[in-house]
């Protein structure tokens, strides 16, 4: 029966299968109909109503969200529906600052597109009439809501894919505007800086936040030298901003531009992934071997590990302490090169190229300085290098391509598929595998970790050794499996965990698309890549051995440790101080907190905090004391939290506060 | 008579019934929208703290509770005062004059549309859309009293009379 479902486009009988909704049988025929709101990977929202449909005895409707009928009869192009569809995009021209040829997204704007080929000329709506301030708070994305068109995208994408909703719709009517919790900036909430908001956005309105401007002000000065790193997902995507297909491998054009436009030196975040795989699979040894912190959560990926600092702070002891590629590079480029080149470590400048918003956050944690001097200075996204190479004039279609300067500019395949989902685990496999058997691995691929499925799980046999290993990304997803690893429902060795829905390739620094098909192509061609490399192990890099023999030692020794692990923090997510529950008027008073926040309110600190005001009433302690519902103390892998005074008590219960209230209370009739 | 130490125990016990409504709700995010009604029948608005400690344990992103809390006229989220004045501006009381209504009232207590609230937390003056009183327009409703036929006269009236009745509660309680 299956294959006699079939409908009548505009007159044309098309079969139809298991499409989840009528657009999409449309598409599939061949008719692109225009969308805003329409992502095959968010919810149906149907707000744009662009993609509306006439069909007979049912009238217009978009065609999003109905279903496909059998015999259904529907026209796309009728002169009401390009009317509707025209009014509009001029309405939503009308909301729309316009400053096209400045915006960040000019020529990737979909709104800009849309309104091209629909035909929109004249707009005959008045303009918005006061301009909202822009968002610059945080290091990783730019808010303009002037450019906003309200399709939700964004919101969904922060709520469905991430799981977090850092943003939502506020108010009604003419005055929603897309924004974090109560109007506060980017900075101030619980935002991750994947930026997968700016990647589905379809216009100005949020975007990755430019570096540009520093990086060419350093390019400048005789006295730095300036040291590239290039992430492995910006080599197959960069193309995309040349007219070139997604999936084109241009490290070698990179190179040959970056030169052009005066780096010293040019290399590979690779190298540095070879590094993580050695150092990962080592720590992973050993906690298999002792069965201590297991599973292991990868820790390439900074949304991830903030996500984990905000939402898991119990399952931090969990997370690999290695560093993500770009940080060992950083901190072994600042402590090799000033021997190496002669110079001063602060006249270093290590710029990152990165698929990667939040690369731009992580570069800027503090665990990443030494005495002052960040190990990586600026972080570049593909989109951004792609921008500095027209602006420098270079024609990437013509420039003939130069290698990688020695030593951090040699990899394995191992390291180049750090950029896709899946790749890390291949490459720790690699590794593993021999490490576990003594035997050498004849064939390194292990495809069965590869693919597109948001949370997979792969089961190696290693000799006697079984290896489950589970693939997620997408932070929705990350945070399925925690819930899993916190009930003791996950029998997994290894977890790894990439925020961006493909890992790297579909990080929010990459050239803008709306077709899914890109990040599949993106990861084509780092696999490709792999297998035109020499080496496909980490541990054959030449130059990672010497690395260790000269200079690091053992993996996971003691200089390792230094250059290339890392510690993590219970995180804040919610900035918000608290309120007072009750405030004493003695001049003289005791400060009490007790922590609310999620991690304290899950191990009963909400109802501590109900039986201590009772206790303060019963016993009239009103005046004496200050009690405060707080959100976060940061110790929530300890909670509940509560301070009395200065005291902080970890883990604590009613008894072990009204003790230590009563203490300080008697201290403070004393003085 | 309210001791001190009872108005004290007040944000406490507020504090306590915010949990208790939660308890109540069996700790259902879909049953937002009743919970912050009732929440705000305890501030008379939605303290932010409050909404965020709500979206906290409803397992919900602030941002969505904001979203929720903004989009609906009846939630406020800023403290209301003790005597909350809507003056109806719906067709029929709109075509009988209800907006110099507005006018005055916002003259008299020197508030804005904005600025709604009067410092002393006295009055909240806010429009609404109809009341469904129209026969009785330009209609005026504080807290739950209807004052029908208004005109800008008769609401200094009875806004004076308000001022009267709270200048005697307060000799009351000192």
């Amino acid at each position: 029966m299956e294959e006699n479902k079939k409908i009548y486009i505009n007159g044309r009988e098309c079969n139809y299968k298991d499409e989840r909704n009528l657009l999409e049988v449309i598409r599939k025929n061949g008719i692109n109909l225009p969308t805003f709101c329409y992502h095959s990977e968010l919810s149906v929202y149907g707000a744009c109503r662009l993609c509306i449909v006439d069909i007979e005895n049912k009238g217009i409707v978009s065609s999003c969200s109905i279903k496909p009928e059998p015999e259904m009869r529907v026209k796309t192009h009728t002169t009401e529906l390009r009317g509707i569809r025209k009014i509009s995009m001029e309405l939503l021209l009308a909301n729309h600052s316009k400053e096209c040829t400045s915006c960040g997204k000019s020529l990737n704007c979909k709104l800009q597109d849309l309104a091209s080929s629909l035909g929109v000329g004249d707009v005959r709506f008045k303009k918005r009439e006061k301009l909202i301030p822009l968002d610059t708070s945080s290091q990783a994305l730019v808010r303009d809501p002037n450019k906003c068109i309200l399709c939700g995208d964004c919101v969904r994408a922060c709520d469905e894919i991430q799981g977090i909703g850092a943003i939502d719709f506020m108010n009604r009517g003419s005055d929603v505007q897309v924004v974090p919790a109560f109007d506060k900036n980017l900075a101030e909430v619980e935002c991750v800086d994947c930026g997968q908001c700016a990647r589905v956005c379809p216009t100005g309105a949020i975007v990755p936040k430019s570096d540009i401007h520093d990086v060419w002000k350093e390019l400048e000065d005789p006295n730095k030298v300036v040291v590239a790193q290039i992430a492995p997902a910006v080599r197959v995507a960069i193309g995309e901003l040349f007219g070139m297909k997604p999936g084109t491998i241009l490290t070698g054009q990179i190179v040959a531009a970056l030169k052009l436009m005066n780096f010293d030196k040019v290399f590979d975040t690779s190298f540095a992934a070879d590094l993580t795989v050695i150092e990962e699979a080592n720590e992973f040894l050993r906690r298999n071997e002792s069965k201590d912190s297991l599973p292991l959560f990868t820790s390439c990926c900074p949304g991830w590990v903030k996500y984990a600092e905000q939402y898991y702070p119990e399952l931090l002891g969990n997370l690999s302490s290695c560093r993500s590629p770009q940080q060992m590079f950083g901190s072994l480029a600042k402590d090799l090169l000033p021997g190496q080149l002669k110079i001063n470590k602060k006249d270093i400048v290590v710029v990152s190229i990165m698929p990667c918003t939040a690369k731009k956050v992580e570069a800027k944690r503090d665990e990443f300085e030494k005495n002052g001097i960040p190990e990586v200075d600026y972080v570049i996204t593909t989109q951004e290098l792609a921008a500095m190479i027209k602006e420098a004039g270079l024609d990437m279609n013509n420039l003939a391509p130069e290698s990688l300067d020695l030593p951090m500019g040699f990899k394995t395949g191992a390291g180049v598929i750090f950029g896709t989902t899946g790749g890390v685990s291949e490459a720790v496999l690699r590794y593993a595998y021999e490490k576990i058997s003594g035997k050498q691995l004849d064939n390194p691929d292990f495809k069965a970790v590869r693919g597109i499925e948001g949370l997979r799980e792969v089961e190696v046999n290693v000799g006697e050794t079984k290896l489950k290993v589970a693939i997620v990304h997408g932070l929705a997803n990350a945070g399925k499996i925690a819930e899993m690893v916190k009930k003791g429902e996950a029998d997994y060795s290894m977890i790894e965990v990439m925020a961006c829905p493909g890992g790297c390739v579909g990080g929010a620094g990459q050239p803008v698309t709306f077709d899914d098909n890109t990040r599949k192509e993106r990861a084509k061609g780092l696999y490709e890549c792999d297998k035109m490399l020499q080496l496909h192990k980490a541990q054959e890099n030449p130059y990672v051995k010497e690395v260790y023999n000269k200079h690091l030692g053992e993996p996971g020794g003691h200089k390792a440790h230094d250059l290339l692990h890392t510690t993590y923090r219970n995180r804040k997510r919610i900035f918000e101080s608290g309120f007072e529950v009750l405030s004493g008027t003695n001049s003289q008073k005791l400060e009490i907190s007790v922590c609310v926040g999620t991690g304290c309110y899950v191990k009963g600190s909400q109802n501590l905090l109900h039986k201590l005001i009772r206790y303060i009433d019963e016993q009239g302690l009103q005046e004496m004391v200050n009690v405060k519902a707080t959100f976060c103390m940061e110790n929530c892998d300890k909670g509940p939290s509560v301070t009395v005074g200065d005291n902080l008590i970890y883990a604590c219960n009613f008894e072990k506060a009204v003790s230590e209230i009563n203490e300080k209370l008697t201290v403070l009739k004393v003085d | 008579m309210i001791t001190a130490i009872e108005k004290k125990m007040d944000t406490a016990r507020k504090f306590e019934r915010v949990c208790a409504i939660l308890e109540d709700y069996n700790y259902d995010p879909g049953k937002l929208i009743p919970i912050l009604q009732a929440v705000q029948e305890e501030y008379r608005y939605l303290p932010e703290p409050v909404l965020t400690f709500i979206a906290t344990s409803l397992g919900l992103s602030p941002a969505k509770v904001y979203g929720v809390a903004t989009f609906y006229a009846h939630f406020a989220l800023k403290p209301k005062g003790k005597y909350v004045i809507k003056v109806c501006d719906g067709t029929a009381c709109h075509v009988k004059d209800s907006m110099p209504i507005v006018k005055a009232i916002q003259k008299k207590l020197r508030i804005t549309e904005n600025e709604n609230t009067t410092g002393d937390m006295l009055f909240t003056l806010e429009t609404v859309s109809c009341l469904g009183a129209c026969g009785l327009a330009p209609v005026v409703v504080i807290n739950e009293t209807v004052h029908s036929l208004m005109n800008p006269a008769k609401i200094d009236k009875v806004i004076d009379k308000i001022y009267k009745e709270e200048a005697g509660n307060e000799k009351v309680a000192c």
